[in-house]
């Protein structure tokens, strides 16, 4: 099984980091840290494997978050019901969105899902009726066959299990036929049409997946934290995640994972610095794609090769 | 009908400023195929600047002539050590990675000024005071004129540079063919440079004109940007005349929607034209039908 | 009835007709060369009959099916395969998964089985695998059946395309300059390789420049100029034909 060997390595991982956490707040982190990663896993199968861009992936966070937050409030659904309402509808969409977008060439998806993102994030501050403006609304709270999650403990394991098999689906379909057509539209999209790919329907069914998977994560963090505000799909959000692809690494699934466990600690670090995270996030950005483009994981692992 | 003249009169306000952008954005991809996402950030400076050189005591003359010279500086430096080390290396050629450091470059940008700045919201005073003109029931800032006349004057200067200069043709021949153009001596390094230097100018000057009217902070670099894209994504990406026609036309859309439908979603109209303008016209108002070749 | 059937097909680039009015058929079977001097629109054939380029008018008939204008996806449905002059190789992928994308249309693309790693799925893909390197063999690239894409010399590359071709079970291939950029020798393997294709049933249409080649296993022969017909027939037929002759060394001879 050597394959699966990382796959083994993380949930090790995830079974033994309880252990060295002191108290809730290093909980929390973590948490936040596996969120993190599952939405950009989700992100990188679009961006690092596929080769597009999304800059609004907040925006479909947050109209999951926001799923979460209002039907069970306004309309009384199940909370499930809410996570997968609102994916669907993120999905669909991301689907009328993907149409006429995918025609054409990076730019115009660049703008296009960074202009869908804030038009979102515009909404939700808007209609107050529903969403509760700009100060947010409160979140039921997300029972499991009959008993409640609750604290971050319980949490935890929730989200660790989620990580888990995000990785391994990820992996799996990477390795898969749709996989290695999207990988091959990457490197070489006229290669990939003469043999049969239909590739603006590759790139429109990745973006809409993509969007699905942070749509569901949206819920689930809302459920988690109890309270959304309109910032969860804020443009700044949707920079943070595609800062933890570049940083980990484009196309590589691990890479995904530390991206997001670096970045998500990064903030606590520069919390006395008050607003230069703007510049760090920004700066990282851009020294990253001059000076390694491949990202942290792929150029280790490819260090590590040669010097075997 | 006094109504519909005072939206047309912001709109086109506003719109002339979104045309500078978008003239900024179409200078960069044509000489290099870059989107430059830091665009809306030249404007940002260019309003930000002025108030900052404006209150340290300056006449406002010399505030302006130095606002638009450091964006100008601020877009060299954002091509020399960013734009031409990717480019230069294999993986950077690649559309999504001058994306990604354009928009690292606008961040960055963005934070120092609000380090530096603060976050408050600015102006100064407009140019010829602040007495409306009185125009068929409507009425029309003064400093709308400065708006008007100043883009007026720009895309003719723009033109001129164009057809009349050397280093505009040169800057022209690259745009159609980089390898071309330096094969027949033209440096296409120092056209990437003053491509960057004149959008950041351009840039930076719409900002000044409109900030008296609409004040300006930190994070108006966004918006503005994108809005600018929108213009010149909506005239057809790489024409200039388009992205004048674009950028007014957004501004007046923008301004209609604000009047007549609701203010809380202006921002929101250019995003939902641009997919209008994809879904039923991929390559723009004026943008070429483009084959490409493999 | 002909496998490919052209008729009066143009392609104008701006105000430059870069294919003009060009008509030819190839048999099922053959090896069939267009040839041409440089910028005499061969390439440009070739993009439009596989769908690269829309033609700008005239008829492209495969099997008598009107194939002008569809999407490359859907004409490698139909049967139709080729290789590029200037290498399409996926250099993310490695050589193995090269071969292996061209039997994407016989596989099951299915995201969610993908995802779930469904029995099915995999069994079918490890099957591919083995024809793929079945395929890598067939073409010579043994040794590189664990190679990266990207960690393989041209001429291995220029192979890989043709193995990948080749794995989209085409009924028609289309070869672009096979041998272009290859030493003697391997340009000798390149020719053994076509004529084995051919001998197997597959119709391959070729734009090659080195004559020999050409010469040596063409069935039939294309003559382009300036994007228009010059001659066609056997390669002793435009081998004697004196408008050939003047097209490659000049009016004057």
């Amino acid at each position: 099984m050597k394959r699966q060997r990382g796959l083994f390595v993380l949930a090790a991982v995830l079974l033994l980091l309880p252990l060295a956490l002191p108290n809730a707040f290093y909980y929390d982190i973590v948490i936040r840290m596996m969120i993190n990663a599952v939405v950009v896993l989700g992100l990188n199968l679009l961006m690092g494997f596929a080769g597009q861009i999304s800059l609004g992936h907040a925006g479909f966070f947050g109209i999951g978050a926001y799923a979460a937050a209002i039907l069970p409030t306004r309309y009384g659904w199940h909370p499930l019901a809410a996570m997968l309402g609102g994916a669907l509808l993120t999905a669909a969409l991301a689907a009328l969105v993907a149409r006429p977008i995918f025609r054409l060439r990076g730019h115009y998806l660049a703008m296009a899902t960074l202009g869908l993102g804030i038009i979102i994030a515009i909404v939700l501050k808007n209609e107050g009726a529903y969403t509760g403006g700009p100060d947010g609304m409160a979140v039921p709270a997300l029972g499991l066959f009959g008993f409640a999650l609750d604290g971050e403990k319980q949490w935890y394991w929730v989200f660790a299990a989620n990580l888990l098999f995000s990785v391994w689906a990820c992996r799996n379909l990477v390795d898969s036929p749709f996989g290695r057509a999207l990988r091959a539209l990457h490197g070489s999209e006229i290669a990939a049409q003469v043999v049969g790919v239909d590739v603006a329907r590759y790139k429109a069914a990745i973006f809409v997946f993509s969007a699905f998977f942070a749509s569901i994560m949206g819920s689930l963090s809302a459920d988690y934290v109890g309270f959304v505000t309109p910032n969860v799909a804020d443009f700044f959000h949707s920079i943070e995640l595609v800062t933890m692809v570049v940083v980990g690494g484009m196309a590589s699934i691990f890479g995904s994972v530390v991206g997001a466990v670096l970045l998500t600690a990064l903030p606590q670090a520069l919390a006395t610095l008050e607003g230069w995270e703007t510049v760090t996030f920004g700066a990282i950005l851009m020294l990253f794609m001059i000076f390694l483009p491949r990202g942290l994981v792929p150029t280790l692992a490819a260090r590590c090769w040669r010097s075997r | 009908m006094s109504q519909f003249l005072q939206f047309l009169f912001s709109g086109v306000t506003v719109g002339a400023t979104y045309a500078l952008a978008a003239l900024g954005f179409t200078l960069i991809y044509n000489a290099s195929n870059v989107i430059n996402f830091a665009q809306g950030e030249f404007i940002m400076l260019g309003g930000m600047l002025t108030v900052y050189f404006v209150n340290a005591g300056l006449p406002l003359p010399l505030a302006v002539a130095l606002a638009i010279a450091l964006p100008a500086v601020v877009g060299m430096l954002v091509e020399k050590l960013a734009i031409e080390p990717a480019k230069r290396s294999s993986q950077g050629a690649e559309v999504v990675s001058l994306i990604i450091i354009t928009i690292g470059a606008s961040l960055v940008i963005r934070g120092v000024v609000q380090v530096w700045l603060g976050k408050g919201t600015h102006a100064f005073p407009a140019f010829s005071g602040s007495e409306p003109i009185a125009i068929g029931g409507a009425t029309l800032l003064p400093q709308s004129l400065w708006v008007l006349g100043g883009t007026a004057l720009i895309v003719v200067a723009l033109w001129l540079f164009f057809s009349r200069s050397l280093a505009g043709k040169a800057i022209l021949a690259t745009s159609y063919n980089p390898l071309a153009a330096q094969l027949v001596g033209i440096d296409t390094q120092w056209v990437l440079l003053v491509s960057f230097a004149l959008s950041a100018a351009l840039g930076a000057f719409g900002g000044i004109l409109l900030t008296p009217i609409t004040m300006t902070s930190y994070d108006v670099g966004i918006m503005l940007g994108l809005k600018g894209f929108v213009a010149a994504v909506v005239g057809g990406l790489g024409s200039g005349l388009g992205a004048v026609a674009g950028g007014l036309l957004v501004g007046i859309v923008e301004a209609m929607a604000a009047g007549y439908i609701s203010s809380a979603y202006k921002d929101a109209v250019p995003f939902l034209l641009i997919f209008v303008i994809l879904f039923f016209l991929p390559r723009g108002l004026f943008g070429a039908k483009i084959t490409e070749r493999v | 009835m002909a496998l490919l059937e052209v008729s009066a097909l143009s392609k104008a680039f701006g105000g430059v007709m870069a294919v003009q009015d060009v008509a030819f058929s190839v048999d099922a079977g053959v090896v069939y060369s267009v040839i041409g001097p440089n910028g005499a629109g061969k390439t440009t054939l070739f993009n439009l009959i596989t769908g690269v380029y829309t033609p700008s008018g005239g008829d492209i008939r495969l099997d008598g099916e009107a194939i002008a204008g569809v999407a490359p996806h859907r004409l490698a449905q139909k049967g139709v395969a080729r290789t590029f002059q200037n290498l399409q190789v996926c250099m993310n992928l490695t050589a193995l998964e090269n071969v292996m994308l061209g039997a994407h249309l016989a596989l099951d693309r299915n995201l969610l089985k993908g995802l779930f790693r469904a029995p099915g799925l995999t069994r079918a893909d490890a099957a591919l695998r083995d024809r793929a390197a079945e395929l890598m063999r067939y073409v010579g690239l043994d040794a590189y059946r664990a190679s990266a894409a990207s960690a393989m010399p041209y001429g291995a590359l220029k192979r890989l395309e043709i193995a990948r071709a080749l794995a989209v079970q085409p009924r028609i291939l289309f070869l672009d300059e096979p041998a272009a950029g290859l030493n003697p020798k391997e340009t000798t393997e390149i020719d053994a390789l076509v004529r084995k294709i051919a001998d197997s049933g597959i119709t391959v249409v070729l734009v090659e420049h080195d004559m020999k080649m050409v010469m040596n296993i063409s069935d039939r022969i294309l003559v382009l100029d300036y994007g228009k017909k010059l001659a066609e027939g056997s390669a002793r037929e435009v081998r004697r034909n004196p408008a050939v002759i003047a097209a490659y060394l000049g009016k004057a001879a």
